[in-house]
């Protein structure tokens, strides 16, 4: 019996697609794409809140560049993007050829060595700050037991110091998410191409650099594209620690833009300066895509 | 039961044109079987017929009516997959009537349907248990009763047996062959095993490069294949080929170190260079009295046990004998080959159609 | 693996390992600490000759039960878990949607939409949260779950569409073809075979999305206004700081407690967690 050919809109491939797909583009466009855009124009008006404000050209971008606290935080941002990104990399690689090899109570350790990532950033942030605290810190009392110091170290007050205490921090939350992410991507190594590396003669070095890593490298670059993207846009770790100070020594883009435009309601600069992100971050991304592209392709 | 009208059928991807002009009746009850090397255009061809490709160009009805644009829930077919495909998280029993489901079908019905495909393939034992419980035959047969149960029209099979080991599988086709016999239900199959071709098909078709070569009954494309390709693809081992030049007077094909007489009905082709073809089930061990032969060097011996095979050189290509067991024959030793010529095949060598 | 002598097993592997561990789990027990540690020992400067960092001697609760009776924390765990479930559901909802959309349907513009929603995920929030707080304004839902429940998912949804993309290739096709010649509608196979059989990965998209909305922070902070619609980490952070004065005991076992969670989500699914993770980097 020849069922009724009835018509099945959605038999069809492009229709179903359209439907599936329909409440994402919806939500994306309406709370990405359109803020997306009307933050580009606010950041060529002079909105204020309360204030409709008018178009302007470029003078905020004019203006954010000139301001010397805009060009710590962008400097600050690359350097602390940069420098934690590198530490991230190499402890979270030591740590994740360390928790390849079998040992006991090795799926409780992998287990809880994510914790530091699961936990909610500012929570775990607040227990740093407090440990950095200059009149209780516990590090100071270990240093000084220690006889490393004698008098105390101001984690955070003091303008030296403050970036890398953050970047201390940003480290510590960042390198599981790298070791975990980096073992997966060595357990799909056949341990055959080590065998055959080692009789043929390598050492551990040569074998690390010449099988393992090369093979690592996707893995690792899709890694560091989202940490660099997180890192570059941070904004918890320095709003809970430092609050941007001491002295704006400590802005990021995101912290001074929150700064600017929530803070002191200028809107339209706070969406200059959110967006002077953008062309690092694009760029970032450009070159990783295409890197990936050509590690996957050779 | 039903007829398969496949006309003029086309199927391009991007530049791939991989369905050409196929043209095919299947009658009702027929068990077709669509052979050919991998890339040749049959599962493409199977696939259009069950609605899972779209089709280029043609037409393809069932029973009189035209299918093209029907959904493949609506043909009325049942499928069979080189992969079982069943669905891993349901039992067996659920696995078997979901179709019925889906078609709302009453749930005594179901069972009964169930029950009956179940007791017919020997699986009844197996009803509660998953996919991932059952061994590869098991499967296979759970996967026959999927399709039996819809009672379809048609039964599409695309390669079922080729995941199965060597016994199973030779076990596998004769309970095919009598399912249906007991189901008496069109079956189009699909496979790159001509043994399984040859066995299983009421009649064969044999493609390549998205062409039909020829189609027929299997002993039609055994005695008399069309082309070069049918000729070397059906048998296994392969017919042997050589160029031969025939003599002017048409009654000697001549190649280096060979040289046979033609059989009658070919004496008109004097002076023209062909393709001979002899299979090496053909060829024998010469006695005394026979007159067609040729004599060679044996290079290689392979005693399969029911058969010898003995691989020589004649006519400057390597070829291929088959020879009882009882054959006493060394490695390298010089022996005289026999044939009967009415057994002799010639083609075209630029059309590599038969003569 | 080579092994070498016990000594070297231990430089080289214990040590380094035990290292980590230390430093990794070292701020949460101190936060632990903190929480059940009276007032009186807790503001010993750390030259204090009494400074005893690693226990006390007399737990307390008092923390925790001025957090829980003294403030609204209670009101913001309720808030985020509301918050982080809804989001969760409705970006899953689309994610699996749309995974399905991209890695098993042909049409025109899959390669086009499939980049544009990974593009999407690399969109920060601190980006767009100058602009969105005035569209949330405008759309009065300023102030309310909804501003969070709706702008989460932008994040979330691109992530779990990828995973979910990985997922469902890894699932044959055949299936989905025979379902669909057994008499299923395409959207009838999607849904009583293929779903199903993607349950694990479902889950691991739950499950690191829950994870991802409980972390969230500059959205909350700038969409919600009064105490009682905030969520944990908002909360804590600007709740319970008076001024220049830090609360330390109250401020960790809120930091401890609006941990646990996300901490006990985790712990009965580490296997999907970690599954989510890499699977959103291999894929």
């Amino acid at each position: 019996m020849f069922a009724a050919k009835r018509s099945r809109i959605l038999e069809r491939e492009d229709a179903l697609a359209f439907w599936l797909l329909f409440p994402t583009l919806v939500l994306l466009t309406l709370f990405i794409a359109y803020p997306f855009v009307r933050g580009v124009w606010l950041s060529l008006t002079d909105a204020t809140v309360g204030e409709a404000g008018h178009f302007i050209g470029l003078r905020n971008f004019q203006r954010i560049f000139d301001d010397s606290i805009f060009r710590t935080a962008a400097l600050n941002t690359f350097v602390y993007t940069g420098v934690t990104t590198v530490f991230k990399l190499a402890l979270g690689l030591w740590l994740a050829l360390l928790l390849n090899r079998h040992f006991r109570g090795k799926s409780w350790v992998r287990a809880f060595i994510l914790l530091p990532f699961i936990i909610p950033t500012v929570l775990s942030t607040l227990a740093w700050k407090w440990m950095f605290d200059p009149t209780f810190s516990v590090f100071n009392w270990l240093f000084w037991k220690l006889s490393i110091i004698s008098s105390r170290i101001n984690w955070l007050g003091d303008p030296d110091l403050a970036m890398t205490s953050i970047s201390i921090v940003n480290i510590w939350r960042g390198v599981p998410f790298y070791a975990i992410s980096l073992l997966a991507g060595l357990q799909t190594i056949n341990p055959d191409l080590h065998e055959a590396a080692a009789i043929d003669g390598a050492n551990r070095w040569h074998r690390f650099w010449y099988v393992t890593w090369p093979l690592l490298l996707p893995v690792t670059m899709v890694v560091v594209l989202f940490s660099v993207i997180q890192t570059f846009a941070d904004f918890q770790l320095v709003y809970v620690l430092t609050g941007g100070g001491p002295a704006n020594a400590t802005q990021l883009f995101a912290t001074y833009a929150y700064q600017i435009g929530i803070g002191t309601g200028l809107l339209s600069e706070g969406a200059a300066i959110s967006l002077a992100m953008f062309p690092a971050l694009l760029l970032v991304v450009v070159f990783q895509l295409w890197y990936i592209r050509r590690v996957e392709n050779r | 039961m039903a007829k398969v009208l496949i006309k003029d059928l086309n199927k391009k991807y991007d530049d791939v044109h991989a369905v050409r002009n196929v043209n095919l009746e299947i009658r009702d009850r027929e068990f077709v079987v669509l052979v050919g090397p991998s890339g040749c255009g049959k599962t493409t061809t199977l696939r259009m017929v069950a609605g899972l490709e779209d089709i280029t160009s043609g037409e393809i009805s069932i029973d009189g009516r035209v299918v093209n644009d029907l959904a493949p829930m609506d043909r009325d077919i049942a499928m069979v997959f080189q992969n079982y495909a069943l669905y891993p998280h349901m039992s067996v029993q659920d696995n078997m009537a979901f179709g019925l489901k889906m078609r709302k079908f009453e749930r005594a019905d179901i069972e009964r349907r169930v029950r009956q495909a179940a007791e017919i393939l020997g699986i009844q034992a197996l009803l509660a248990r998953k996919p991932r419980q059952l061994s590869g035959g098991q499967r296979q047969r759970v996967a026959l009763g999927r399709a039996i149960v819809r009672n379809p029209r048609v039964f599409l099979f695309d390669e079922p047996l080729s995941n199965l080991d060597a016994a199973l599988r030779v076990q596998m086709r004769v309970e095919l062959k009598r399912l249906h016999e007991r189901l008496e239900t069109t079956a189009i199959y699909v496979t790159h095993d001509q043994i399984e071709a040859m066995t299983l098909g009421d009649r064969v078709v044999v493609m390549k490069d998205g062409v039909v070569q020829q189609e027929g009954a299997p002993l039609t494309l055994y005695q008399r294949p069309a082309n070069r390709f049918v000729a070397s693809f059906i048998g296994s081992p392969a017919m042997n080929f050589v160029d031969v030049n025939i003599s002017g007077d048409g009654l000697w094909a001549e190649a280096q170190g060979l040289r046979l007489q033609v059989p009658q009905r070919m004496r008109s082709l004097g002076g023209q260079r062909l393709t001979l073809g002899v299979r090496p089930e053909a060829l024998r061990l010469a006695n005394g009295a026979d007159e067609h032969g040729f004599a060679t060097t044996v290079d290689v011996l392979e005693p399969l046990g029911n058969e010898i095979l003995l691989n020589f050189r004649a006519g400057g290509v390597q070829m291929v004998a088959r020879v009882d067991p009882g054959v006493r024959v060394k490695a390298h030793e010089s022996v005289r080959l026999a044939l009967d010529p009415q057994r002799l095949h010639f083609f075209d060598p630029k059309t590599e159609a038969a003569i | 693996m080579i092994e070498g002598a016990k000594w070297k097993k231990w430089l080289w592997f214990y040590l380094p390992l035990g290292a980590f561990v230390l430093a990794l789990l070292f701020p949460f027990y101190w936060m632990a600490v903190t929480t059940v540690r009276p007032d009186g020992e807790l503001y010993r400067p750390w030259n204090h000759p009494l400074y005893s960092p690693f226990w006390t001697a007399h737990p307390t609760f008092d923390h925790i039960k001025n957090l829980l009776q003294e403030t609204l924390f209670n009101q913001w765990m309720w808030n985020t878990m509301l918050i982080a479930a809804a989001a969760t559901l409705i970006s899953l909802v689309c994610g699996v949607f749309a995974g399905y959309a991209l890695a098993r349907l042909k049409f025109r513009y899959a390669g086009l939409l499939g980049t544009a929603i990974f593009i999407t995920y690399l969109v920060p929030q601190t980006l767009l949260f100058i602009p969105l707080a005035d569209i949330i304004r405008e759309y009065r839902l300023g102030d309310t779950p909804w501003a969070l429940i709706l702008t989460y998912p932008t994040f979330l949804i691109p992530f779990c569409t990828w995973l979910m993309m990985g997922y469902f290739k890894t699932i044959p096709k055949e299936l989905e073809e025979c379902a669909r010649i057994d008499g299923a509608a395409r959207w009838q196979a999607m849904v009583y075979i293929i779903f199903p059989i993607a349950v694990p990965g479902i889950l691991s998209a739950g499950i690191f999305a829950f994870t991802l909305s409980w972390n969230e922070f500059i959205y909350a902070l700038v969409f919600l206004s009064s105490p009682e619609q905030k969520t944990v980490p908002v909360g804590v952070v600007s709740e319970l700081i008076r001024g220049d004065v830090f609360f330390w005991g109250p401020l960790m076992a809120g930091a401890l407690i609006g941990s646990i969670p996300v901490a006990i989500v985790y712990s009965f699914f580490v296997e999907y967690y970690v599954t989510g993770m890499t699977g959103s980097v291999k894929g």
